[in-house]
């Protein structure tokens, strides 16, 4: 740690680094698998085996062709074989136990048929359910239930148009008291906030385009930050993953150097930054950062779609987990899909900055805005971890959350397994890297009705495929201990 | 490392965002209490509304709600996930089997947001170094899809077929220098159904022609026109009578006439399948809450259980689009048969904030009187070809006849006392 006297609780992080001969092994496998690949090609093409694709329009056989040969291998040749193990159908509640659709394939994963049967009560390890609110029953499924008899599903407006209802202004309000904000602005979609509000950030008065701005942006930023750092123009530079004097030395380079060609100064520099990276399991060096973001006169954006309901002994997010003051993060951005069980993101921040993204948004402006039966069912759940619904239930869930972490991750550690991450971290990866593991690995625990989650390349580099675990407050210890019992 | 300090120190940066003045027109929201269904409360008066995109009058029925609701006690409100891990539940499967089969395609995918929906579908696609044609009236969603695409834009005017044709021909004298590159590049034509910025309907059958002659997909954008055209509502394919093959890719959102919300993209299965992993918006996001996937299904059994619902629509279009001819000052911009028209002012009074202005004062007369109105939004420094200031007019089936003559009339009184 860089500067220990930052923090006010000890941070232990560990990503061990790959044995070695697991690492060779890792790529002797994907070899053989690509090997194997060209040779299926190649009798694909001769027609010695039959071609399972679909194919392009018999009139449109002319046309420049739609996909390149080589986008398609990887996904003919490798993720075909173990296409089992991703978009599993549920049909319950995404809770702590789920029933699945049962189905197979008979003609190795190209087509699947549903056998109509459903295998019920498999303990799910894969549902961002943090704090346990995917539920069909109770407060907020009820108070949901009545804003949805009352003002139904659909708004068929933009919110700048006829579709801000009251109910979105009573969840703004809400949502800036929970973060200890201004104010705040609530989206449809988690993923759009990033991709459509960054622009604002980064704009300038005077100029259209992003001219002499300056984004930093950590090294395993999600698909939507990094699409918006994309879309807003201005210029990107990466850090490492959450190395302080890797994102120190760009901020100095950064001011004393000034623009690329011009040598003008940089008009503003902004930090991209998660709470909790997914794939990884780490916690962001909050402290650190906004240490540096302080001395370097930056902004911080900071996406806490994994922290928010799952750090902090209230559930306010990592900003509460460090002991930190809300007002240091310029954007605080979050969603609602995985500790509220709804959907949607929301921004907080100044009111100036709300002020502005309420005219400039793309999403303000162009989509429709939340649902209301959804929008109730945040503030129910808000409220609840708040404790102004009269109860201890918020408090306790994110109590119980932080208890099955730490039980959690030090059974598997006692068990010698390699697990990614920071120890208060609910998102749990256990390391695998060799691919025959990866869709074994799925099956197998499916079998013992365990749902896990297993992710490979091009979400993880190559050689550290891994299976993820994401805990939730709605698991009792008996679950964790069948899921680590049966590893 | 002394000048350096020094540079640090006297570094200072702009504001992360500048100030909005406070009487900025998109800054005060109108605020509905309630539903925003057809008797609409605005800002505490109650009107009618024509300015949600109702068109079929789903919002408030009651077989979709209960539907919804029964999905709600199944399912709870959130997925929790994306669609690749254990977000995919049956409602979704379901959806998507029943969208392919009304718009009898082989396939469909759903979003969970409507602007997501065009702007990952054209990224999945088209990439860096290949060529898109794209009508100047585009909607914003299709230019953040082609902005993300880094694909090459060329623009043509609005609905003109011989721009487009002098477009390609001028690719294809290019391909002929570079026949090597010309066999890689794809080319794309993008083109909405009804527009949304000018309500017109984009001449389809000539456009088939020109894919054949000169080898273009054509994208299609069918957000105003799925459940508005073709007899059974299926849009502008079915209202042109063209075998929906010849569409390589339809997209369209389930926030208008199927009054729940996401998007949704339906063609043959050999296009629509990679969206199911480079489709930005489905791989790397939650997906569509269950009881919002139900509400459409409901909805859809609506639309094929009453076809002439689009022949009563389509009825009240043209009628007020007849009462509303000869306003002095505005003018009506869409087709008679577009249940989503403009009213832009006649005669610009020089500067385009002076002409917001004016007509919020005519937004503002009429909806003191009971008709809820709406000025149509624009991100004004963002839009590739801005259109001009206009007031949104929205007709939905559950308009009645005297509803309709009474906002027509309306407007000609506010015309009259504002502009004159």
């Amino acid at each position: 740690v860089h500067n220990g006297g930052l923090y006010k609780r000890p941070f232990n992080e560990a990503f061990e680094e790959t044995p070695m001969l697991v690492a060779v092994l890792t790529y002797v496998g994907y070899g053989v698998l690509t090997l194997f690949g060209y040779l299926r090609d190649f009798m694909r093409q001769w027609k010695i085996e039959k071609c399972q694709n679909a194919t392009e329009r018999e009139e449109q056989k002319d046309f420049v062709p739609l996909y390149q040969d080589f986008e398609n291998f990887y996904n003919r040749n490798l993720y075909m074989r173990i296409r089992d193990s991703w978009n599993r159908p549920i049909c319950s509640v995404p809770g702590a136990k789920v029933d699945m659709m049962e189905r197979v394939s008979h003609d190795y994963n190209w087509t699947f048929t549903y056998t109509g049967r459903v295998i019920k009560d498999i303990i799910n390890m894969g549902s961002y359910n943090y704090l346990g609110f995917a539920q069909k029953a109770g407060t907020c499924q009820e108070a949901a239930a009545k804003v949805l008899s009352q003002y139904g599903a659909g708004v068929c407006s933009t919110r700048q148009e006829m579709g801000n209802l009251d109910k979105h202004e009573e969840l703004e309000e809400l949502v800036a008291r929970f973060l200890g904000v201004e104010s705040a602005m609530a989206y449809g979609m988690g993923f759009a906030t990033n991709s459509m509000n960054i622009t604002c950030e980064s704009s300038s008065n005077k100029y259209p385009a992003s001219w002499g701005c300056l984004i930093l942006s950590d090294e395993l930023n999600h698909a939507s930050l990094v699409l918006g750092a994309r879309l807003s123009g201005a210029t990107i530079r990466i850090f490492k993953h959450n190395n302080m004097q890797s994102l120190e030395k760009l901020l100095k380079d950064a001011i004393v150097h000034g623009q690329p060609r011009t040598r003008r100064p940089w008009k503003k520099i902004l930090i991209l930054v998660e709470g909790i990276y997914s794939m990884e399991g780490s916690i962001v060096r909050l402290p650190e950062v906004i240490a540096l973001k302080k001395k370097y006169k930056s902004y911080l954006y900071l996406d806490e779609a994994h922290s928010i309901g799952a750090l902090g002994p209230s559930g306010r997010g990592v900003v509460e987990y460090f002991g930190l003051s809300p007002e240091d993060v310029d954007v605080m951005m979050g969603t609602f899909t995985k500790s509220f069980g709804a959907a949607g993101g929301y921004i907080g921040g100044k009111k100036e900055l709300i002020d502005y993204l309420r005219t400039y948004s793309h999403s303000a402006v162009y989509a429709t805005s939340l649902s209301p039966p959804v929008v109730e069912q945040i503030i129910t759940s808000m409220k609840c971890i708040m404790g102004e619904d009269g109860t201890t239930v918020g408090k306790a869930r994110v109590q119980q959350l932080a208890e099955n972490t730490r039980y959690f991750r030090r059974r598997l550690k006692e068990m010698g397994f390699i697990i990614y991450g920071n120890e208060d971290s609910p998102v749990v990866p256990l390391m695998l890297y060799m691919p025959a593991k990866i869709g074994a690995f799925g099956r197998e625990m499916l079998k013992r009705n365990i749902g896990v989650v297993v992710v490979g390349f091009p979400a993880t580099p190559i050689i550290e495929s891994r299976a993820r675990f994401c805990l939730s407050a709605a698991h009792t210890k008996e679950m964790l201990d069948t899921v680590s019992g049966l590893l | 490392v002394q000048e350096k300090e020094e540079l640090i120190e006297e570094w200072q940066p702009e504001p992360l965002v500048p100030p909005v003045p406070k009487d900025h027109p998109a800054l005060n929201y109108n605020i509905v209490s309630g539903p925003p269904t057809h008797i609409i409360t605005v800002n505490g008066k109650e009107c009618v509304n024509f300015a949600s995109f109702n068109f079929l009058g789903l919002l408030d029925n009651e077989k979709v709600k209960s539907a919804a609701q029964a999905s709600l006690k199944k399912y709870g409100v959130g997925t929790c996930g994306p669609r690749g891990f254990y977000g995919t539940f049956d409602v979704h499967l379901e959806l998507e089997e029943r969208l392919a089969k009304f718009m009898r395609t082989e396939e469909a995918i759903i979003y969970s947001y409507g602007f997501a929906t065009i702007a990952s579908a054209i990224p999945a696609y088209s990439k860096r170094g290949d060529i898109v044609f794209v009508d100047e009236a585009a909607c914003f969603a299709i230019q953040k899809g082609l902005q993300a695409s880094r694909s090459n834009i060329k623009l043509f005017k609005h609905n003109d077929m011989a721009d487009l044709e002098r477009l390609l021909k001028e690719q294809e004298t290019e391909d002929q220098k570079n026949p090597r590159k010309a066999r890689v590049t794809r080319r794309f034509i993008v083109v909405e159904g009804l527009y949304v910025n000018t309500g017109d309907i984009c001449p389809l059958p000539e456009l088939i022609k020109l894919k054949y002659k000169y080898k273009v997909r054509i994208f299609l954008e069918e957000s105003l026109s799925f459940g508005v055209l073709g007899q059974h509502g299926r849009g502008i394919t079915e209202h042109f009578g063209i075998n929906i093959d010849d569409i390589d890719l339809i997209s369209a959102n389930m926030e208008n006439s199927l009054a729940s919300i996401g998007g949704f993209c339906c063609g043959r299965s050999f296009i629509i399948d990679h969206q199911r992993l480079s489709g930005q918006g489905y791989c790397f996001s939650a997906s569509l809450p269950p009881l919002l996937a139900a509400a459409a299904i409901e909805a859809l059994n609506i639309m094929e259980d009453n076809p002439d619902i689009f022949q009563t629509l389509r009825a009240k279009c043209e009628r007020i689009h007849k009462a509303l001819q000869g306003i002095s000052g505005l003018k009506v911009v869409g087709e008679s048969f577009s249940p989503a028209l403009h009213l832009q002012l006649e005669e610009s009074c020089g500067s385009r904030e002076n002409d917001v202005k004016l007509l919020k004062r005519v937004v503002d007369y009429c909806m003191n009187s009971g008709i809820a109105l709406t000025q149509a939004r624009y991100l004004e420094k963002e839009e590739k070809c801005l259109p001009p200031p206009s007031i949104r007019i929205v007709i939905t089936v559950e308009q009645t006849e005297q509803e309709l003559d009474k906002a027509a009339s309306l407007l000609k009184e506010a015309a009259q006392s504002v502009l004159n």
